[in-house]
C-alpha cells in the first residue's frame, strides 16, 4: 500500500464515535454472498454502525489493458464480452464506436437500428437481474431473481439464436455487425417486447410498495448531487441523485435522436431511487425498442467496404463512449500506425461508481452496507479488469 | 474391487434383489445406502468467481433448476458444504484465498472446475495475474470446458459427479480420500511470492504433463 493510501486509512473517523467499547474491523470478503464475486470491504465498525470502509479491489485482475496492447484490434473484441459479463454486447458497441472513430469508418443504417435494439434489450436484463439481486441482498432469498431470470432467459435465447452465444456475443464489427438479423430474429424481439410490459407490472406490484423494500431503501445511502458529479459517477446511480445526464442525449452517438424517450430522474438519490430509475429505464427502453422495430430498414448489416482484419489504423487518437446499463462505458485507443493498440484504456463505469461507496456506506449499520452495494450494481470484470 | 464395481451387486444376485422387491422387500448394503444418500443432497457453495458464476445462477433458476438433483442448497459457508464450483478466473491474488475455502470444507468434499478459466487460464492463460488451472492446488473431481460452459453442461457436470459419488467404495484400496488416515487433509495454500506464486504448483495433485509426439 503506497503511504498516502495507508494515511487515507489511518486517518481519524469522519463522524462522531461513542467510546464505549472496541472499534472492530470486519473484512468483508472476497469471498462473501453478498459481494458479486470477489470484492473486499474492510469494515471498521463501532457497535453495528459502520465507521470506515476501505474496498480492496483486483481480486479478478485479467489484465485486459495488456491483452488490449498486444493483440489485434478484432481480436480484442471477444474480451471485451468478457469485461461486464451481463452485458457483452454494450461492449462490444463501444469497444467498435472507439475503433470506427479512430479509422474514421462508417455504420449502416441497419447496424446502427440492431445495435440499439440489442443494446436497450441488453438493458432490460440487466437491470431486471440487478434489481432482482439487490432484493436478494434485503432478505426476499429467490423470487424476485427467479422472476429476472425467468425474463432474462427470454432475450437470451433471442442473442443465442443471433450471435451464437448465450452471455459472450461477440457480435459487433468495426462498421456494422457480424451476421444481418433476420425477420425471424426481428420477430422473436417483437415477442419479447410485447411480453416484458407485462412482466415490468408484475415485477413493480411484488416490490415497489413492498413493505420491506421501502424500509430498508427509502433513506438509506444517500448519494448527493455535487458529490455524485464530482466523483465522476455515471448511469442510474447518478439520475437516481437528480442529475439529469445520459449519454444517449448528451452525445447522440448511434441513432439515439431519432427515437423519442424520457430519461427518469430520482430525487433524493437513496436506494429506493436508484431502484425506481431503473425499473422506469426498462419501460423507456420498450419504448425505443417498439419504434426501433417498427422502422428497421432494409439495407447491409455491415459497411461492405469495411475493413475488418489486419487493419492498421492511421497514428491517432480515439475515445468512444456509450450510454452502458451501469454507466458511461468509454474506451480509450492510442494508435501509432500498428497492428494493435498503443495503448488500451477502459473507463468502466462499474469501478468508478464504487468510489463513492465509503460516502455512502459511514453511519449505516453493517447490514445496510450490502444492500448499498447491491445498489451501486457493479460486476467486477469491469472493475478489476 | 475397481471403482465402477458395484459392492451389491457382488453381495446380492441383482435377479434375486428385484425379485424380493417384488415381494415388498428391500435388500441393500451400507455402501449403496451411504452413497445414494451422498450423492441425492450435495450442497454447494455459494461462491461466484467471474463469468461462469453467472451461468451458476441460470443453473440454480427456475428453468434450468438444479433442485431437481438435490443440490438447490447454496451455502454461503465453506463448513457446510460439500461441493465447491469454481466458477471463473483465479486469479494470483484469488489463489490462495480459494484453497484456504477448500481446507475449510468438511470432508467428503468436491470440486468441480467451471469454465476454460478454472481448468487452464483460458482466454486469460497468457495474462500475468491468472492462474493456469486450480488443479495446480485442489484435487478437480469435474473438469466443464466452455466459455461460460452452458448450464446444461453444469449439470451434466453435477450428474457426472453423482455418479462418480455412487461408485466410490468405503473399503479398499481405493476408498476416497477422507477414509483413508495417510491421505492429506489440508493442502498447502500457496503464498504471493516476488514474481509468481510460491510453489507455483502443488506436487502431490499436479504434475507437468508429459507431451508425448
Amino acid at each position: 500500500m503506497s503511504e498516502s493510501l495507508l494515511e487515507a486509512w489511518n486517518r481519524p473517523p469522519t463522524i462522531e464515535v461513542d467510546g464505549e467499547g472496541e472499534l472492530l474491523e470486519v473484512a468483508m470478503g472476497p469471498h462473501h454472498p453478498s459481494t458479486h464475486g470477489v470484492f473486499r470491504m474492510d469494515v471498521v465498525l463501532d457497535g453495528e454502525r459502520v465507521i470506515k470502509l476501505k474496498p480492496v479491489f483486483g481480486y479478478l485482475h485479467r489484465n485486459h489493458e495488456q491483452i488490449g496492447q498486444t493483440v489485434g484490434y478484432l481480436q480484442m473484441m471477444p474480451y471485451t464480452d468478457r469485461l461486464d459479463y451481463f452485458c457483452s454486447l454494450t461492449n462490444n458497441w463501444a469497444y467498435a464506436l472507439a475503433v470506427e472513430k479512430l479509422v474514421g469508418q462508417a455504420v449502416p443504417e441497419r447496424a446502427e437500428y440492431i445495435r440499439v435494439i440489442l443494446a436497450e434489450l441488453t438493458r432490460i436484463q440487466n437491470h431486471a437481474s440487478t434489481i432482482g439481486f439487490l432484493t436478494q441482498e434485503m432478505g426476499a432469498s429467490g423470487t424476485p431473481l427467479m422472476y429476472a431470470f425467468r425474463e432474462r432467459e427470454k432475450i437470451l435465447d433471442l442473442f443465442e439464436s443471433l450471435t451464437g452465444s448465450r452471455m459472450m456475443c461477440n457480435y459487433m464489427r468495426f462498421g456494422g455487425c457480424r451476421v444481418d438479423m433476420t425477420e425471424a430474429h426481428l420477430n422473436a424481439a417483437r415477442k419479447i417486447v410485447t411480453g416484458l410490459p407485462r412482466f415490468i407490472d408484475e415485477f413493480e406490484n411484488l416490490l415497489t410498495s413492498n413493505e420491506i423494500l421501502m424500509a430498508r431503501s427509502q433513506g438509506m445511502g444517500v448519494l448527493k448531487p455535487d458529490l455524485a458529479v464530482n466523483a465522476g459517477i455515471t448511469g442510474p446511480m447518478l439520475r437516481a441523485s437528480g442529475v439529469n445526464y445520459d449519454i444517449r442525449k448528451v452525445d447522440h452517438y448511434g441513432i439515439y435522436d431519432r427515437f423519442s424517450f424520457r430519461v427518469p430522474l430520482g430525487e433524493h438519490g437513496d436506494i429506493y431511487d436508484r431502484y425506481m430509475v431503473r425499473v422506469l429505464e426498462m419501460r423507456e427502453s420498450l419504448k425505443i425498442l417498439e419504434q426501433a422495430l417498427k422502422d428497421i430498414p432494409a439495407g447491409p448489416f455491415i459497411d461492405p467496404k469495411a475493413k475488418i482484419r489486419g487493419f492498421k489504423p492511421k497514428p491517432g487518437e480515439a475515445y468512444g463512449r456509450i450510454e452502458a446499463p451501469k454507466g458511461e462505458l468509454g474506451f480509450y485507443l492510442i494508435s501509432d500506425g500498428g497492428t494493435s493498440p498503443y495503448r488500451f484504456r477502459i473507463r468502466p463505469p462499474s469501478f468508478i461508481n464504487l468510489t463513492v461507496l465509503e460516502d455512502m456506506c459511514i453511519g449505516q449499520n453493517v447490514a445496510d452496507v450490502v444492500v448499498v452495494f447491491g445498489s451501486v450494481d457493479i460486476v467486477l470484470g469491469e472493475v478489476d479488469r | 474391487m475397481g471403482l465402477g464395481e458395484r459392492s451389491f451387486d457382488v453381495a446380492v444376485d441383482p435377479e434375486l434383489k428385484i425379485e424380493l422387491g417384488k415381494q415388498g422387500i428391500f435388500v441393500t448394503t451400507i455402501q449403496e445406502l451411504y452413497n445414494w444418500g451422498r450423492k441425492s443432497s450435495v450442497w454447494p457453495m455459494q461462491f461466484g468467481l467471474a463469468c461462469c458464476a453467472i451461468e451458476m445462477i441460470a443453473t440454480t433458476m427456475a428453468r434450468y433448476d438444479l433442485a431437481r438433483f438435490g443440490a438447490e442448497v447454496f451455502r454461503p459457508s465453506p463448513r457446510q458444504a460439500d461441493l465447491m464450483i469454481v466458477s471463473g478466473t483465479v486469479t494470483k491474488k484469488m489463489a490462495p484465498q480459494v484453497v484456504r475455502l477448500y481446507n475449510q470444507m468438511a470432508e467428503p468434499r468436491y470440486v468441480i472446475a467451471m469454465g476454460a478459466c478454472a481448468i487452464s487460464g483460458g482466454p486469460f492463460k497468457q495474462g500475468y495475474n491468472v492462474l493456469k488451472g486450480i488443479d495446480r492446488y485442489i484435487p478437480v473431481d469435474v473438469h466443464i470446458p466452455g466459455c461460460p460452459p452452458r448450464p446444461e453442461a453444469l449439470l451434466q457436470a453435477f450428474m457426472t459427479l453423482q455418479k462418480k459419488i455412487d461408485e466410490q467404495s468405503l473399503t479398499g484400496e481405493n476408498r476416497p480420500r477422507y477414509l483413508n488416515v495417510d491421505a492429506p487433509g489440508e493442502f498447502p495454500v500457496p503464498e504471493q511470492g516476488e514474481h509468481d506464486l510460491v510453489p507455483a504448483s502443488n506436487p502431490n495433485v499436479w504434475t507437468v504433463p508429459v507431451v508425448i509426439r
